[in-house]
């Protein structure tokens, strides 16, 4: 019996060896990042790199406010009120106001989520009526739902550059909205009408017999079991239209930029900020990961249902 | 699991009491039904009527249209021309929502979100019922079927039985006009098939409910329908009790569907005269039942098994080449100057491989068949009442 295990023991040890090697490369630049927002402005330049470090929300506070070089005279007749005064004081400097991290950030979930929404609304009715209905010219449709994705999105920039500026859509959050929505759509109409299918047509029958209209057995029957499709296309939409970079550089600068774009736009007093624009990045990463982690159970759930139908 | 050693009084009376007595004549009458699939028809045209309290089965082989039928009449399928009636209101175009019909589904269609009484109750949740009223409804039905005990638990684990009765909880909780099941039984096992089939026909012969219930199975039509349709390609081949059908097949399709190891046909050139009682077998007369369709050309003399024994003293003969021995009664095979022939007989009976024995038939239960239109025109009981009344 030993015989047979071991060599299965040690390849299990080698695989697992490989995956957590293949983490740690792909993590890598994540921890790099983490590490340099917790970083003094000279160590995160520091070479050779620093591992080791004393750790200072610097980069944070920078991320948040505008600050401004004050006088010896002025810095010791306005003393520090808390932690975050203390830390800019420190370097012979005062807050001015907040920065305009916070307001981006905020475009940044608006835009995100808003455009999730509506690409997994508008992609679960049209995969329900494409699955369900019987739609003229059908698979000439779908075909041409799918041929949007066949370019990179970018390559059509120019004249959405012109569209936008023509309709008023420039730098607003519907724009925005509007134009992640387009390019998610068919994504999410195809990934849709996939989970759609494989839902047999009794149950929605069995509802109708029921007693339900079509429309509540869509409701109560379908959406309940497309729950796995429906948590993983919004993730794939949300992940696009959050990391989105180039249409936000072109289309957004004011009061709609998203947090992309401006995040390597900071820059502290005397070069590249490089530990706030860390901080910035490592929050950005937050909201997406939180998303996916709390859909995660709907996922597993989906995954492991299937297994018990089959 | 469960439903090997259960005890409970399954069909307990008290708790049918309420749930089993159907309110109205659910009679379903169907008149010229015709369906079409782009250019190809799935029914014909089909006319038969389904009595109130009736047990009603469709049979047929796969794809001949009986769960088309079935759907039609469940309003999931809108019929391409003729009419439904059930409970004298005509339905064919209405919605299934609206027709008060219960539908049981092969694959139980049991909804995998919600859980075993969330399930039953469904249907009640749809007439926006009181919750304390569904809940002691579902009650009512969970005891009626013996699975109050699994009430709380998801629908994804349970057995096959257990779904199937799950299933029927949906259907018998909303006491509906009438029952459409499809394949109720299909996805059970052959064993446990049987006892669902007879727990069926009890919970039946208790609501009294018209219920209209579609399989292939021949076994299972003769064994739970009070009168089966055999349909074939669309077509309504007959219409009977299970004896009649047995007995007196209308078609050669009806008479090799049904029956195990079929009915045997032995073929032969005649010319009938109507009211002729006997017919020529490779030069020996044999009596008949009287010919109620004259003609002249192939027929083909339908016997059962059952009803052929050995005979010294007849001068029809067959060979005997083999015999299949079980338990009770042996099926021999011989071979005729017409054709092979299987009879069923005793198990006790001596049989030498090789033999040539003179055989024998009831006359009375054979057929004779137009082999070209493959109708029987021998007369039937149905038929000898019409004429002499
Ligand atoms: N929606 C449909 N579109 C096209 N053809 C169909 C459709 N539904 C059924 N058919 C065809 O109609 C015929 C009858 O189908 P039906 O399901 O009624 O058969 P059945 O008697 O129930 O057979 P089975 O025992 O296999 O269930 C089949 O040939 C089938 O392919
Ligand atoms: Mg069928």
């Amino acid at each position: 019996m030993s015989s047979i295990t071991e060599p299965r023991q040690t390849w299990k040890l080698a695989a697992g060896l490989l995956v957590v090697f293949y983490a740690l490369v792909t993590l890598l630049p994540l921890l790099w990042i983490i590490s340099t927002g917790f970083k003094t402005p000279s160590d995160s330049i520091a070479y050779p790199p620093k591992i080791l470090f004393e750790p200072t929300f610097e980069g944070y506070v920078n991320l948040f406010t505008t600050q401004t070089r004050q006088s010896e005279e002025f810095l010791a007749n306005n003393p520090p009120t808390n932690w975050y005064e203390q830390l800019v004081h420190d370097k012979g400097m005062v807050i001015a106001g907040p920065s305009r991290y916070g307001e981006r950030f905020f475009n940044s979930l608006i835009i995100g989520f808003g455009s999730t929404f509506l690409s997994v609304f508008l992609g679960t009715l049209a995969a329900y009526a494409f699955s369900r209905y019987r739609v003229p010219l059908k698979d000439d449709l779908l075909f041409f739902i799918l041929s949007t994705r066949m370019m990179p999105p970018i390559a059509v920039a120019i004249p959405i550059f012109l569209m936008f500026r023509s309709l008023g859509l420039s730098d607003t959050h519907a724009g925005m909205i509007l134009l992640y929505t387009a390019v998610n759509l068919s994504l999410a109409v195809w990934l849709l009408k996939g989970f759609i299918d494989e839902i047999p047509l009794e149950y929605e029958e069995a509802a109708l017999i029921d007693g339900y209209t079509r429309f509540q057995a869509f409701r109560k029957v379908v959406l309940p079991q497309a729950t796995t499709g429906i948590a993983s296309t919004a993730i794939f939409c949300l992940i696009f239209s959050w990391n989105e970079y180039a249409f936000a550089v072109l289309l957004t600068s004011g009061s709609a930029q998203t947090a992309p774009p401006f995040i390597p736009t900071i820059i502290g007093v005397g070069g590249q900020d490089w530990p706030a624009v860390a901080a910035g990045a490592t929050l950005f990463l937050v909201p997406v990961m939180v998303f996916t982690i709390l859909l995660r159970k709907h996922l597993l759930r989906g995954i492991t249902f299937g297994a018990v139908r089959k | 699991m469960s439903f090997i050693c259960f005890e409970y009084d399954l069909w307990d009376m008290r708790a049918s009491a309420d749930i089993g007595d159907c309110g109205s004549m659910a009679e379903i009458v169907v008149r010229n039904l015709r369906k079409e699939f782009g250019a190809f028809t799935a029914v014909q045209s089909s006319d038969f009527v389904v009595a109130d309290k009736e047990f009603f089965m469709l049979l047929g082989p796969s794809g001949c249209g009986k769960t088309t039928t079935l759907r039609m009449i469940a309003g999931l399928e809108l019929p391409t021309s003729g009419q439904i009636l059930i409970d004298g209101e005509e339905v064919g175009q209405k919605p299934a929502s609206q027709r008060d019909i219960a539908f049981v589904f092969q694959m139980f269609a049991l909804y995998p979100h919600l859980n075993v009484r969330k399930n039953i109750s469904y249907p009640l949740i749809s007439q926006g019922m009181h919750r304390s009223e569904i809940q002691e409804k579902v009650l009512e039905a969970a005891k009626l079927l013996g699975i109050e005990d699994i009430l709380n638990r998801p629908v994804s684990g349970l057995s096959g039985g257990d779904r199937q009765r799950v299933a029927l909880g949906r259907a018998i909780v909303r006491n509906p006009k009438c029952f459409l099941m499809d394949e109720p039984l299909g996805a059970l096992d052959a064993e446990f098939r049987e006892r669902m089939a007879g727990e069926l026909r009890s919970m039946h012969d208790q609501m009294g409910a018209t219920t209209v219930y579609v399989t292939h199975d021949q076994r299972e039509a003769m064994q739970m329908g009070d009168r089966i349709v055999v349909m074939n390609h669309g077509v309504i081949e007959q219409i009977g009790t299970p004896q009649d059908i047995y007995d007196y097949p209308a078609t050669m399709f009806v008479a090799e569907f049904i029956g195990s190891p079929p009915m045997n046909f032995l073929f032969f050139e005649d010319t009938l005269a109507p009211e002729a009682d006997t017919i020529t077998l490779n030069g020996q007369s044999i009596s008949i039942r009287p010919v109620s369709t004259a003609g002249r050309g192939s027929f083909a003399f339908g016997v059962r098994p059952e009803h052929i024994s050995f005979d010294d003293m007849s001068p029809y003969r067959g060979r005997i080449d083999a015999t299949e021995y079980l338990g009770t009664t042996q099926i021999v095979t011989m071979t005729t100057p017409n054709g092979s022939l299987k009879a069923r007989l005793a198990a006790d009976i001596k049989i030498i491989v090789g033999d040539s024995v003179g055989l024998a038939f009831r006359k009375e239960l054979v057929t004779i068949f137009d082999c070209e239109s493959g109708v029987a025109v021998t007369s039937s009981p149905d038929q000898d009442r019409q004429r002499n009344g």
